[in-house]
């Protein structure tokens, strides 16, 4: 064929593409192969594949989307942290003259991958699976407002990982650090796939967060059940709806900065160019308009767990709601009026910066009440040591340091020596490892009772945790040291051997935390193989306080046979102390909405648009396009997306667990 | 029927509600739609910003008063306001259940829409040929991407308008086809909010710069 | 010659003069960080620890503003740590309270505490980031010596380029890659700009770091106070040759520096436009270059993006454009670039790339940069030192809002 035929067909998407003279890339794909073809066969085998379809990817179910989530974010958190290995190996290895084991093009791929999977891909499913799961539980819901948008918004950022991930196989990712500033990211500069990778993978996948935002908006304004009044939300409530009004107000920036990036990249506009006009410091302020809320919106649902962690485990009323409520809610509004400090040294006037500066440290306020009220909750209360109130404590421990080292950065002299540092990133990770991770696994623990009905294998559990955190800490404190020495970030070799050491024991750190993620995942296995012992029939495992807990373990379909009605903050605890009995008679048949495969076959579509236009194959991109405008037309004909679940069903299920009830007694 | 356990005086069970009481169809519709288009505005505001920030960068290239017509402007936008009137009345119509003259309405939108996009198109098709492309400077870059956003935006109206049509056509004017309508309507009239911004902070001040 | 010599000093000297060179106060926040520093002895802490008033100040602001979050940072752990051990669940000795969850005197304190915290912290960094702007002129060169206005501040043109920094010396017509020195004691101005993207320009012993970033100027107004060779780099990822991107910035005394500047008058050389041009182009791991002479023009054309000949000058183009553009003529006055820099290519949908041609001589571009800030007179307020006692008398009227400050600082 001729090249012109085939540049038609491919775009610029050749044989030189694939990565087959790599042996670390053609070893990773060899093993990812082969384990997807295991699975891939399992599944076959086991015949698994119309079950999946039919009750997960298809499934409506909010329970059943969180868990995706979940498993969507662990998944990826095995690609980002093997990233950072790499980059600590790379980093204890490059001194004295020695190149270490990465050249510039693959280093600089490994560290921009590594922040963007372990923001978008890993911390974001994750808090967007647990409030998705939980969110309409504690609220008394049946499922979310807009069950098939849930369902298109989780397959949306499946497919933005999708993307990311091909990149790896096929081309290669952006070398640009992970929020891209231009020029660097423009066509002048990096003429690759790779940034065109990022763009679409994250416009695809923000698509969905965006939706998803919305939906849990609604879902906690208009679907809370009878006498829950706003300020008798359960504080996880509460911060997962200031996290997704962050969501809705700041993702639509990302996506116009991200849109305009690419209209630079594709047809050659001028917003962020040297020339012709163009402002690169513009991309960077607005980029940070959203990258800053976007601190919150992983780091507040963290919060939440954090809460109702403390007030369960102290068997305690939260100490301070209505301050934890209002903290949450000037946090949200704070979060918009912070975002210079991320480049103090662009040279903005003094007054600009000192206003920025100031306004970073006001939020440290409410957040101090924050610990403040944790810590009065823990006060005169019963504290039992499981694990979610382990990873509780640590988180109260390690937090404070990184939001000191944050309140010191936000002084913008002292951001003039440390910004850009190893200390910026020891700091950032102290915030997002000891707040959202540690909160992420806080929650994992505390609710995984909830979706599968077997509590979590302690042991390995503990191991994982202590695994954890001293990983953490050995990793991290080093870099604190290193920032004070000087020593910037993204560094790939390093003449002064007196560093060596410091990265040596970081590697040390992460290499812990890589033995604390297999705990995790022996956790999970084990648990599984014992859930007859872990078994929890009562669906109140941790003696609780909100209304999840008053449903079965897992709880059915419909989430509640009857619609709860709230009287008190802790309506669960309230429901137990009243002496609440379970209603055994009067089902009714309930309404719900039906799974619909519409929303993974559009996510697909958009996936495949996303790789059309990063290889310039042009007739795939539009075939999609109008595939997924085809589809989604298509989809709107369909009137009838509900359907009731007979009373009959009900109340076989409902007779099931009253059985079970009287066998646990 | 109903088992009322820990009941109160009256008989009503207090922790659940004994009769189920489902959310009607389309309740969380209106909010979420509102939270949307507010997303969306969120997406101007920052085009909007964009153009403010680089709207006097003409890179030695034609300023908006060499380049804008703005009488062929001013009937531009009598078009999308002439259809969000017309839009209006298709809404009262529907509210009075007669589907033939919703329709005509709806299609009277339709061609208004279209003709607001014919208009734009030249407009852009014009200063393209002339050489003010969205390439020769930031200025021409921000404004082709404002204006451009708003009339895919437009676009798209005009193809949920006319499916909506289709499906009014096919169903009548059942509760869902009504709320499609209602969500559309409040998508075009946002639509035309977008517009006179753009008109006044574009075109007229573009002008006058 | 002993500017040669100088730059094969090995860093460690510098930490020897550590405790000699600081002031009484900086003394007894050292002596705080002992237990830190003994741990960590054999390191350069070169934030802790520079060699330049600017920096020092920044790291005393450091360690001020630690102290005074430890304030509120250690009782927090501490309670943290006695409650989780106090109320386990074992202790069935401990108070438990199961319903209490309220208390407004605690939600008071809890709120206050941090307020008064950031208050003070939010003063400080006020008066901090208004002193220690990077654009300001200095006012000092040591904690207690004044500057000298019989000297001029030496003048340094810094342009960060793909992947190595280039310095004029405007005022002693040189240019250097990778090296750097200035004078001990004499105020230095650093006008800063890059060719392609964005850097980072950061001498840690010398003072704080400020983004290089091309067509735009940022200032950095600093002084070294010890001589000794210190590290400097770019603080910023720039692309593939990032990390090779550093240079040795030498403190040296008045004599070594004339010897330092007439050892690169010596070594010929020159630097005009086109040297520069090829000069620009990437390259990873620069050894060090130094320039006899140079184009007096050549940094202001490389801010100005208008090094190539026929290319119009930014400040030319603003102009133009503030004055409502060229009109239709403007249209076409673009020419057909080969390569931006080194590496742009058309874009996939776009036109070829293209360029706005000059329409005057390109040799002098026009426009001002930032108007510089004034020094302030006094320093001392940073630490709180030197600020008046508030005066008791009552206020008579509104001019104490709106009449002269007592001490201005700028």
């Amino acid at each position: 064929m001729s090249p012109d035929v085939l540049k038609l067909i491919f775009g610029r998407l050749t044989f030189e593409s694939l990565p087959l003279h790599e042996p670390i890339v053609v070893a990773t794909f060899a093993v990812v192969a082969t384990g997807g073809l295991v699975m891939l066969a399992g599944l076959t085998y086991f015949r698994l594949w119309g079950y999946l379809w039919s009750e997960w990817f298809t499934s409506v179910d909010h329970k059943r989307i969180g868990i995706m989530y979940m498993i969507l974010g662990i998944v990826m958190l095995l690609r980002g942290f093997a990233d950072a290995l790499m980059m600590r190996l790379q980093q204890a290895l490059a001194f004295g003259g020695s190149e270490g084991y990465l050249n510039a093009h693959h280093y600089d791929q490994v560290f921009t991958a590594h922040g963007v999977i372990m923001i978008f891909f890993v911390a974001m499913p994750l808090v967007t699976g647990l409030m998705n799961f939980v969110v309409p539980l504690q609220i008394g819901a049946r499922d979310v407002s807009f069950p098939f948008l849930n369902n298109f918004s989780f397959w949306m950022t499946v497919g933005g990982a999708v993307l990311v991930m091909a990149s790896l196989f096929i081309g290669e990712f952006a070398r640009t650090g992970w929020l891209a500033y231009p020029p660097l990211s423009n066509i002048g500069y990096s003429p690759d796939v790779g940034v065109d990778y990022y763009i679409w993978g994250l416009q695809v996948a923000g698509v969905g967060t965006t939706l998803s935002g919305i939906n849990l908006i609604c879902t906690i304004v208009k679907l809370r059940c009878p006498g829950m009044t706003m300020m008798r939300m359960p504080v996880f409530t509460w911060t997962a709806l200031c996290t997704n009004v962050l969501i809705v107000a700041s993702f639509p920036v990302l996506t116009v900065v991200l849109a305009l990036l690419s209209l630079d990249r594709y047809v050659g506009t001028n917003f962020f160019t040297n020339d012709f006009g163009g402002s690169p410091m513009m991309y960077v302020n607005l980029i940070w308009i959203w990258g800053h809320p976007e601190v919150y919106i992983l780091v507040l649902p963290a919060f939440g767990i954090f809460s109702e962690v403390t007030s369960t485990f102290s068997g305690k009323r939260l100490f301070g709601y209505t301050s934890m409520v209002y903290a949450t809610v000037v946090i949200t509004i704070l979060s918009y009026l912070v975002w210079l400090h991320h480049f103090f040294t662009m040279g903005s006037g003094a007054s600009v910066n000192s206003f920025f500066g100031i306004t970073t440290m006001i939020i440290s306020i409410p957040t101090g009440a924050k610990m403040f009220n944790w810590l009065f909750t823990m006060y005169r209360g019963r504290i039992r040591f499981e694990l979610p109130m382990m990873w509780t404590i640590a988180f109260m421990l390690t937090f404070v340091l990184g939001g000191m080292t944050g309140v010191l950065l936000a002084v913008p002299p002292a951001d003039f020596v440390l910004h850009n540092s190893l200390f910026l990133i020891a700091h950032f990770h102290n915030v997002i490892i000891g707040g959202v991770v540690f909160g992420a696994f806080a929650g994992i623990g505390y609710w995984f009772p909830k979706a599968f009905g077997f509590k979590l294998d302690p042991f390995w559990g503990k191991l994982s945790f202590w695994f954890w955190v001293t990983g953490f800490y050995l990793a991290f404190m080093p870099l604190y040291v290193l920032g004070l020495m000087g020593v910037t970030r993204r560094l790939r070799v390093f003449d002064d051997p007196s560093l060596q050491i410091w990265f040596i024991v970081a590697g040390i750190g992460a290499f812990l935390v890589f033995l604390g993620i297999l705990s995790m995942l022996m956790q999970f296995a084990v648990s599984f193989l014992r859930r007859e012992q872990l078994k929890d029939v009562t669906g109140d495992p941790w003696d609780a306080r909100t209304l999840e807990w008053a449903t079965s373990s897992p709880p059915p379909a419909y989430n509640f046979a009857f619609t709860p009605v709230v009287h008190d903050n802790d309506a669960w605890w309230d429901m137990k102390r009243r002496g609440y009995q379970r209603p055994l008679l009067g089902f009714k048949p309930i309404h719900m909405p039906s799974s619909t495969g519409t929303g993974i076959i559009l996510a697909g579509f958009a996936t495949a648009m996303g790789f059309g236009l990063i290889w310039y194959i042009w007739w795939l991109a539009a075939a999609s396009f109008i595939a997924m405008l085809a589809v989604g037309i298509g989809h709107t004909f369909n009137y009838h997306r509900d359907f009731d679940i007979p009373a009959d069903d009900v109340i076989r299920t409902e007779d099931a667990r009253t059985k079970l009830l009287a066998g646990a007694k | 029927m109903t088992v009322a356990v820990n009941p109160t005086q009256t008989g009503e069970p207090v922790f659940y509600l004994a009769d189920e009481h489902p959310h009607p169809e389309g309740y969380s519709t209106s909010l979420g739609f509102w939270i949307y288009l507010m997303s969306d505005c969120l997406i101007f505001a920052i085009l909007f910003a964009t153009f403010g920030v680089l709207g006097g960068n003409y890179a030695a290239g034609p300023a908006p008063k060499d380049l804008f017509e703005l009488p062929l402007v001013a009937v531009n936008t009598s078009m999308l306001l002439l259809s969000s009137i017309t839009y209006g009345f298709a809404m009262l119509t529907m509210q009075q259940n007669k589907i033939g003259q919703t329709q005509m309405w709806l299609a009277i939108t339709g061609l208004f829409g279209a003709a607001f996009i014919g208009i734009e198109l030249s407009e852009f098709a014009h200063m393209i040929h002339e050489g003010a492309t969205p390439q020769r400077s930031a200025f021409l870059s921000a404004f082709f991407t404002l204006v451009g956003t708003h009339g895919l935006h437009v676009t798209c109206g005009l193809i949920w308008l006319v499916t909506l049509m289709v499906q009014v056509w096919k169903f009548g004017l059942i509760e869902a086809n009504r709320r499609r309508l209602m969500c559309l309507s409040m998508f075009w009239h946002f639509l035309d909010v977008v517009w006179i911004g753009v008109f006044t902070f574009v075109y007229l001040l573009g002008v006058l710069r | 010659m002993s500017g040669l010599l100088r730059r094969s000093y090995p860093l460690a000297p510098q930490r020897k003069l550590i405790l000699t060179r600081l002031g009484p106060v900086s003394r007894l926040k050292i002596l705080a960080l002992l237990p830190l520093a003994v741990a960590l002895s054999g390191c350069n802490y070169v934030v802790l620890a520079p060699a330049g008033d600017i920096a020092a100040q920044q790291r005393d602001l450091v360690i001020i503003s630690t102290v005074l979050m430890l304030l509120i940072v250690v009782p927090v752990m501490a309670l943290t740590v006695l409650f989780a051990w106090r109320y386990r669940q074992s202790n069935t000795e401990a108070r438990y309270e199961p319903e209490w969850d309220h208390s407004t005197s605690l939600e008071l304190v809890i709120w206050s505490a941090p307020l008064l915290i950031i208050v003070c912290l939010g003063a400080l960094t006020w008066m901090g980031t208004h002193l220690l702007d990077p654009y300001r002129t200095l006012g000092r060169i040591h904690a207690d010596r004044a500057v000298d206005q019989s000297k001029a501040p030496l003048e340094v043109d810094v342009v960060a380029l793909d992947w190595k920094w280039l310095f004029i010396y405007p005022d002693y017509g040189i240019a250097t890659v990778n090296d750097l020195a200035a004078p001990v004691d004499r105020p230095i101005n650093f006008h800063i700009t890059a060719s392609s993207v964005m850097n980072s320009f950061y001498i840690p012993a010398l003072a704080g770091q400020i983004y290089a970033m091309p067509g735009m100027e940022t200032k950095l107004h600093a002084v070294v106070n010890q001589a000794g060779t210190y590290r400097g780099f770019s603080a910023n990822y720039s692309g593939a040759g990032f990390s090779g991107m550093h240079f040795n910035f030498q403190g040296l005394d008045d004599k070594g520096f004339d010897a330092w500047i007439a050892n690169a008058k010596s070594g010929g050389g020159s630097l005009g436009r086109a040297e520069y041009l090829q000069l620009e182009k990437p390259s990873q791991n620069e050894p060090v270059r130094r320039y006899g002479t140079v184009d007096s023009d050549l940094y202001r054309l490389i801010l100005n993006m208008c090094v190539e000949t026929g290319k119009m000058c930014q400040s030319e183009m603003m102009a133009i454009d503030a004055k409502g553009g060229l009109g239709h003529e403007g249209l076409n006055n673009t020419l057909p670039l080969a390569y931006d820099k080194y590496a742009r290519r058309g874009t996939a949908l776009g036109p070829e790339p293209a360029f706005v041609a000059g329409t005057c001589t390109p040799d002098a571009p026009q426009g001002k940069t930032t108007a510089s800030i004034a020094a302030p007179v006094d320093t001392a307020p940073l630490l709180g030192a030197g600020l008046k006692r508030p005066t008791f008398t009552p206020l008579k009227s509104s001019s104490f809002f709106l009449g002269q400050r007592p001490k201005s600082d700028s």
